[in-house]
């Protein structure tokens, strides 16, 4: 019979195979950081100096060309005077709370179609998407044209029904809920999301509630739901932190190339009245001032969702 | 998904997205001492080299291409590189911050004040007195809008200027003639969109569009009143005439069910095709800049057509004039090509050789010739001399008269430093008043006090500049 010398714990041979192992670790560190190198350089550059630079700025009188001048907390002062910070930051709540559950619903009932749709998902996946390819300056221009009181599809088709549409495009009243409604027309990605954890629910949940007598209500919203709850809370979180940064659609229709004139207050969103502090006013500043303040407001929010969420979302295999 | 990954990307998402887009590149303290062009030798004699970046311009036509082949020439052997489409005003401005400008920028000229007044280009007197340019051939209006605190920023180029364009078919059928809708009397301008404008339920027939709001200035100064004061330093939106002006011209989009109702209906036309809005009788009259006039004779030569110039309540013809301007950046590197390349640029010989090429090019197509505006009275009768003759289609010579007789009766607002403010203030204003937000006179006294904080911080800003 063979012997097999064995090191006992604490002799030279533990030693040196612990050395072995904290060298292999090292290599692998250093491998590790080598390929993530780039970019955690990119990230320093273009992401972590900006944040810090920005915070600087916003203490200074800045216009671009020349220096920056410290200004103390002059321009956070000037935010809770400024009437447009108010005007801005209420339109951006408005639309922000309204859009963002009606984009989950939208987005869950799609999915919820589509899971049903057997051979055909594939094609009505696609064709889900496609919008979301269209690019957001596209979206506002098409927002004029569909929502247009005179001639759009949208009170065309309200007409069907014997419904005089509004004015959405120029009454404050409707300017909003036509940039929300416009705002469904890229839900593809959110249905994709979705289709993906509701493939992932066990079917054996769904068998054994049939078994007890649920009906598909009962089933959505005692299996499905919670299965996914997951995946709709990411969407809820990603869709709040967009809709305080809405831009892009409201700009286009509001006031750049859709209207070179003509703008309505009720579609000036907070981001949008930064865009003209920083870069149609020169007053860099104040605008990374009011990017800070937005930042703490995303904070605040996103931290009560984190914390409301472990109430109601469920993560498997998560250890409680 | 993992709750610490959500949270983390949560984080990483929100403070990339939010602050990284405003942090900006920090000024380069290399750049030169004054940054006034001071030192440079402008002579028309002397041989040039290097290179001419030029911001902002494009030669997208006959008439930008001929003159870019004469400029180029002149300066040659320093070579031109064009870097078109509009200008980028943020990557302009980070470009001379960061000590790196083009060699010279092709801008609006209402944004030369902002820029002279953050030293991002230089003042052009050496410029003109050593290149021989001769400032009295450019157009008075389009002069004082590129002369910031007494010096000359920039070279004027192209002018822009409103007509009235009306249908004389609707004209005709409501009784109406041109001088109803020429502006001279607002009284029968009313009664004139009263008499045109058809609609019940929705509108089918706009009787006239004032083309607000960015046509404020216009009825203000019909009305005798400047948005601006001459120096630039204070706003006057509170002025009585004013308030008159834009009570009148809302009042055209009342009449008509609303502001909302008149501008779904335009948005819907196919403003640039054969189907726009006088080839189907659907607009009575509007002031409109004379580029239309050239859209109209292209898509829809036979449209019922009447051209006046706009007048004021005096009878006389105005026009708001907007256009170009070629400025140098502060710490261009190529101040001498830059300065010769504006001259041939906007001399007079240049012009006429641009509109030769045009006129050819219309006459190859079978299309009349329609007139050139090019900020430079001197080359501008010299063109109209030259060029422009009776086509046989009077409505058309019609139109090229009244963008002539326009042209003599320009006004602009003077350049100042906060240009945009100023003019989002206004511009706001009608909007609030055109949605139902606010009355007229509320509006009106919002905007003054938003204009006037920002011309006086602007100019405290810049005096404090100039005293240091």
């Amino acid at each position: 019979m063979a012997r097999t010398q064995v090191d006992a714990p604490g002799t030279l041979g533990d030693d040196r195979a612990a050395r072995a192992r904290r060298m292999s670790r090292r290599r692998e560190t250093r491998a590790a950081l080598l390929f993530i190198s780039p970019w955690i350089i990119g990230f320093l550059v273009f992401t972590a100096w900006p944040i810090i630079y920005s915070a600087y700025l916003s203490l200074t009188d800045y216009d671009v060309i020349n220096d920056p001048n410290y200004v103390g907390f002059e321009n956070y002062e000037e935010l809770f005077r400024d009437p447009d910070v108010g005007l801005a930051l209420s339109n951006t709540f408005y639309f922000t709370i309204i859009q963002v559950p009606l984009y989950v619903i939208v987005s869950l009932a799609l999915a919820l179609l589509l899971d049903k749709a057997g051979r055909a998902s594939g094609f009505f996946r696609t064709a889900f998407f496609l919008p979301k390819m269209t690019p957001p300056v596209a979206v506002g221009i098409l927002l004029l044209l569909l929502f247009n009181g005179q001639s759009g599809l949208i009170n065309e088709a309200l007409g069907w029904f014997g419904v005089d549409g509004p004015a959405w495009t120029t009454d404050p009243d409707w300017v909003k809920p036509g940039l929300i409604l416009m705002s469904l027309w890229s839900v593809g990605s959110s249905v994709i999301i979705l289709l993906a954890a509701l493939r992932n629910v066990p079917q054996e949940l769904y068998d054994s509630a049939r078994v007890d007598g649920a009906g598909w209500w009962k089933t959505t919203m005692r299996i499905t739901v919670p299965m996914i709850s997951g995946a709709l809370f990411f969407i809820f979180i990603v869709n709040t932190i967009a809709g305080f940064q809405t831009f892009t659609e409201a700009y286009t229709a509001y006031f750049g190339s859709g209207n070179t004139t003509y703008s309505n207050d009720a579609a000036l969103f907070y981001v949008i009245y930064l865009f003209r502090q920083a870069f149609e006013f020169l007053n860099m500043g104040y605008a990374s001032a009011m990017a800070w303040l937005l930042f703490v407001i995303i904070m605040i929010f996103t931290a009560i969702q984190i914390k409301v969420s472990r109430r109601f979302v469920y993560y498997e295999g998560e250890q409680r | 998904m993992r709750p610490a990954a959500v949270r983390w990307s949560v984080v990483a998402l929100t403070a990339g997205l939010v602050l990284a887009g405003c942090a900006q590149g920090t000024s380069d303290d290399d750049s030169s001492d004054d940054g006034t062009g001071g030192g440079t030798a402008f002579d028309p004699e002397a041989e040039l080299s290097g290179e001419l970046n030029v911001m902002g311009f494009g030669a997208t036509d006959e008439i930008g291409q001929t003159r870019l082949d004469l400029a180029s020439e002149a300066i040659a052997p320093a070579e031109v590189s064009l870097i078109e489409g509009d200008l980028d005003i943020q990557q302009f401005l980070s470009a001379v911050a960061t000590g790196e400008p083009p060699e010279l920028v092709y801008a609006n000229r209402d944004q030369i004040g902002t820029f002279a007044s953050r030293g991002a280009i230089i003042p052009l007197d050496e410029c003109i007195e050593g290149e021989g340019i001769d400032t009295s051939m450019y157009l008075e209006p389009a002069l004082e809008q590129v002369t910031f605190d007494g010096s000359v920023y920039g070279i004027p180029e192209f002018n822009s200027v409103q007509i009235t364009q009306a249908n004389a078919d609707l004209l005709a059928a409501a009784g109406l003639t041109l001088e109803d809708v020429n502006g001279s009397d607002w009284d029968a301008v009313s009664a004139a969109n009263e008499a045109m404008h058809q609609g019940d339920g929705g509108l089918s027939v706009i009787g006239y569009d004032s083309k607000l709001p960015e046509f404020l200035p216009l009825w203000a100064k019909a009305n005798g009143a400047d948005l601006l004061s001459e120096d630039g330093r204070t706003a006057q939106l509170d002025d009585p005439a004013v308030l008159e002006a834009l009570e009148w011209a809302v009042s055209i989009y009342d009449a008509q069910g609303g502001f909302g109702t008149v501008k779904a209906y335009r948005d819907s036309a196919d403003f640039f095709g054969s189907g726009n809005q006088f080839a189907t009788n659907v607009l009575g009259a509007m002031p409109m800049e004379q580029w239309y006039v050239n859209v109209l004779n292209d898509v829809s030569p036979d449209a019922p057509m009447a051209f006046d110039t706009v007048r004021d309540l005096e009878g006389e013809p105005l026009a708001y004039a907007s256009g170009s301007a070629w400025a140098i950046p502060a710490d261009s590197a190529n101040p001498e090509a830059a300065c010769r390349f504006i001259k041939t640029m906007t001399e007079t010989e240049s012009w006429i050789a641009a509109a030769q090429a045009r006129v050819d090019l219309r006459e190859a197509e079978g299309k009349p010739f329609t007139g050139l505006l090019t900020g430079n009275a001197e080359a501008d009768a010299a063109i109209q001399d030259q060029f422009v003759h009776p086509s046989g289609d009077e409505k058309w010579d019609a139109a090229v008269a009244a963008t002539y007789e326009a042209n003599e009766h320009t006004f602009s607002l003077p350049a100042n430093p906060a240009d945009a403010e100023f003019k989002t203030a206004w511009q706001d204003a009608v909007n609030r008043v055109l949605n139902g937000q606010q009355e007229p006179a509320d509006a009106l006294a919002q905007a003054q006090e938003e204009a006037q904080a920002a011309l006086d911080e602007a100019w405290a800003t810049w005096d404090e500049r100039e005293e240091g």
